[in-house]
């Protein structure tokens, strides 16, 4: 039987038509899944009952891939096939990624998104993200109970256009309807209900595993404005949990350790970190291989101690974006705290010393994002309140324009713009009797065409040949509501129009796109079998609980032989639904079904018996004539 | 006439009302519809209608109108789960026969 969640008063839907939607927190180190059941924002945990799931993809000779803990844990086996850190890679060449040298991966210098050499073939980083989406898709319909309508995917405030259009073109690979993009720091607001809130300038802290990100907010008219953005894209957990490695190397006056031994200490170091948040002495034991025995305490004083500088570096960039939006400290009406890195009491403090208030953190740091995104997500399906039907409004994060003589940049759409949007400008031709131009899209603030990303390129032919400055060239930008961008042009006069929608320069080909999703069709049978064993674990479940209230009640219809043979069935059906071999589960119900059939026409007669006991023929007869009298002649 | 919701029910239907910030109670209902000709109805209630029926069960106030009680009396809501999946169960002693997926449903 279906399980029902409660809906909202007059919303409840018709049988099979649950509006399922989720939201998705595709992070750099982890990866979540959320949605709302019963008017409450829940993240989805796998079936070990973990929320997390690590964002590392390992493929296989195979062509298959293990993604999460599965993957992360053959990291250090198999490097070269195992991808962590993908967004990194999101819609960017090999010459964007820094460090890329010291990087364990086959890089493929691809035409405007770099490729990575697996075990497996080429991989585009979209692929990667795919495998993670679709893992979470795949969790998200086995604990909702059907096929989502779609999913709100957050990315970072500062993501361009390449890197928006490279997220949906993985969420399309791997079966996803996307609602829509969301904006991190904005998804975390709305985790706060800061979407009710009164308006007013708002700044989302966010500290993770390895990459940090301030962003403030302006909240108005039910739009989130993102004023300004900054951080520091290696700085995080990892790093404190760095500082205290070294500190124990210091304390207990440590050789030069094997690898075995840095890779447990560090996890000991973590542990440590953890430990301290809710306490003020942590003690540290640990076996090294030599035998020599490490016997350190760690306490809150000494790790606020050797990590102020680390604090002390996220709060530059909080800094800067306050200057960079022009506000002063006094302006910010509440500070929202996002990622792991943001439960240790010394970061806490400082934020709070800083903004002269305290951070809002009662949301767990790890999950406050994908809440943000399900509740979005829950709406734009269609599942919210009377009344609460208003659509948070986004911004365009970077100025949009096109490149005009001397490689300057003609800012058409400005940052900051809501979107969806559509503005136009005139341009003219330049020389005489020219019959084409050359229509150059680029995004970002700088002045020169050089300075800023480029998105796309096309030409306008067929202008009719005139006198410089003669034609008429319309260029309209459309933006839509997931901030993606379609370029007109249109001579006026002769009518001729060229257009394009952005993303060749750093997204994908419809080719590619379609190729990938050719190749996840592989999956598609993957998925289909895992989701029909699903099916036929809980058919059998259902079958024996059948059987077995049916014998707590007429088991006396049965002989001592036949309730062995039943007891026998119940038992081997049970053993083969806990294995994954669906054709057993199958061949095992149908034997209990078969030993069980006489036994339901036994209690059929019985009931029948039951109810015509002490009556007469006559009575029956004259009950079903009222019955058809009844009826409509 | 009555209809009961299981502890492990009540004490869910508690906390989302509790997060939901307001509310007076849970309405229960049936509708035609369906493949199996009626379907459930589990909302939040906001108002109390004239022709409902309310219950008290484990604290929680249960609303149903007057034509869907005949169909749901007995019934006692459950919180089950199955699975990944986890949400609430109608078990109602006057379904005859439920499609396969038992969210619609015949007397």
């Amino acid at each position: 039987m279906a399980l029902l969640q409660i809906a909202e008063p007059g919303e409840a839907t018709a049988p099979h038509q649950h509006r399922l939607a989720v939201g998705i927190d595709l992070g750099t180190t982890n990866s979540l899944v959320a949605t709302v059941r019963s008017g409450l924002a829940v993240v989805l945990s796998d079936a070990l009952g973990r929320p997390l799931l690590p964002s590392v993809v390992r493929y296989l000779p195979d062509g298959h891939s293990e993604v999460g803990y599965e993957a992360q844990a053959k990291q250090a086996l198999d490097p070269r096939n195992t991808v962590v850190s993908v967004k990194r890679f999101m819609g960017r060449g090999l010459h964007d990624i820094e460090h890329h040298e010291g990087m364990p991966y086959l890089f493929d210098d691809a035409p405007g998104m770099l490729r990575l050499h697996t075990v497996a073939g080429l991989k585009s980083p979209v692929e990667v993200s795919a495998e993670i989406l679709r893992t979470l898709r795949l969790r998200a319909e086995a604990s909702l109970g059907g096929a989502l309508l779609g999913a709100v995917i957050t990315v970072p405030a500062y993501f361009d256009d390449a890197q928006r259009q490279a997220t949906k073109d993985a969420a399309r690979v791997a079966g996803l309807p996307v609602l829509r993009l969301l904006n991190e720091p904005t998804a975390a607001a709305i985790a706060y209900g800061l979407d009710n809130a009164a308006e007013g300038v708002y700044a989302v802290y966010d500290l993770g595993g390895g990459t940090f990100d301030i962003s403030i907010l302006k909240l108005a008219r039910g739009i989130f404005e993102v004023l300004a953005t900054g951080g520091d894209s290696a700085l995080g957990g990892d790093d404190f949990d760095h500082r205290i490695f070294c500190w124990m190397l210091e304390a207990a006056e440590l050789k030069p350790l094997s690898v075995e031994d840095s890779r447990m200490l560090l996890t000991r170091a973590r542990e440590a970190k953890e430990y301290l948040t809710f306490h003020g002495v942590a003690p540290i034991n640990a076996r090294l291989n030599s035998g020599e025995l490490v016997d350190l305490t760690l306490t809150t004083e000494i790790f606020a101690g050797i990590t102020q500088t680390l604090v002390a570096k996220t709060m530059q960039p909080v800094k800067k974006a306050l200057r960079d939006a022009g506000l002063s400290v006094s302006e910010v009406k509440g500070v929202v705290m996002v990622g792991g890195a943001t439960r240790m009491p010394q970061v806490q403090r400082a934020v709070g010393d800083f903004f002269r208030q305290d951070p809002l953190n009662n949301l767990d740091p790890d999950k406050v994002v994908a809440i943000g995104a399900a509740k979005q997500a829950n709406l734009l399906a269609g599942n919210g309140a009377a009344g609460d039907d208003w659509l948070l409004l986004d911004v365009i994060p970077l100025s949009l324009g096109l490149e005009t003589m001397g490689g300057l940049v003609e800012k058409i759409i400005p940052r900051n713009a809501t979107i969806p949007t559509a503005r136009a400008q005139e341009f003219t031709t330049f020389r005489d009797g020219q019959t084409a131009l050359a229509v150059h899209v680029v995004q970002g603030e700088r002045e020169l065409v050089s300075d800023c990303r480029s998105l796309a390129r096309f030409e306008l032919r067929g202008i009719p040949p005139l006198v410089a400055g003669a034609a008429r060239i319309r260029v309209t930008f459309q933006v839509d509501a997931d901030g993606l961008l379609a370029v007109t042009a249109r001579e006026q006069a002769s009518g001729v129009e060229a257009s394009i929608v952005v993303k060749p320069s750093y997204g994908l080909s419809d080719d590619e796109i379609a190729g990938m999703l050719k190749d996840s069709l592989l999956h598609v049978k993957d998925d289909a079998l895992q989701r029909a064993l699903k099916e036929s674990q809980v058919d059998a479940e259902r079958l024996v609980e059948a059987v077995r209230a049916a014998l707590a009640s007429d088991g006396d219809l049965l002989g001592a032989e036949e309730l062995a043979r039943v007891d026998r069935d119940i038992a081997s059906l049970q053993a083969a639904a806990r294995g994954d071999n669906r054709r057993q589960i199958m061949l095992a119900m149908d034997d209990l079904e078969a030993d069980t059939k006489d036994f339901a026409a036994r209690r059929m007669d019985k009931s029948i018996r039951r109810a015509f006991a002490g009556r007469n023929i006559n009575e029956l007869d004259s009950e079903t004539a009222v019955a058809h009298t009844g009826e409509p002649a | 006439m009555a209809v009961t919701l299981s502890e492990r029910a009540a004490s869910h239907v508690s906390n989302y009302m509790v997060k939901r910030g307001k509310g007076i109670g849970l309405r229960l209902g049936v509708r035609t519809s369906g493949c199996s000709g009626m379907a459930y109805k589990l909302e939040f209630a906001d108002v109390a209608h004239p022709d409902d029926i309310e219950f008290e069960s484990h604290g929680v106030k249960v609303l149903i109108d007057a034509k869907s009680l005949p169909y749901l009396d007995g019934t006692e809501l459950d919180y089950a789960r199955e699975g990944l999946n986890e949400g609430f169960r109608f078990n109602n002693p006057n379904v005859k026969d439920a499609c396969g997926c038992g969210e619609s449903f015949n007397v």
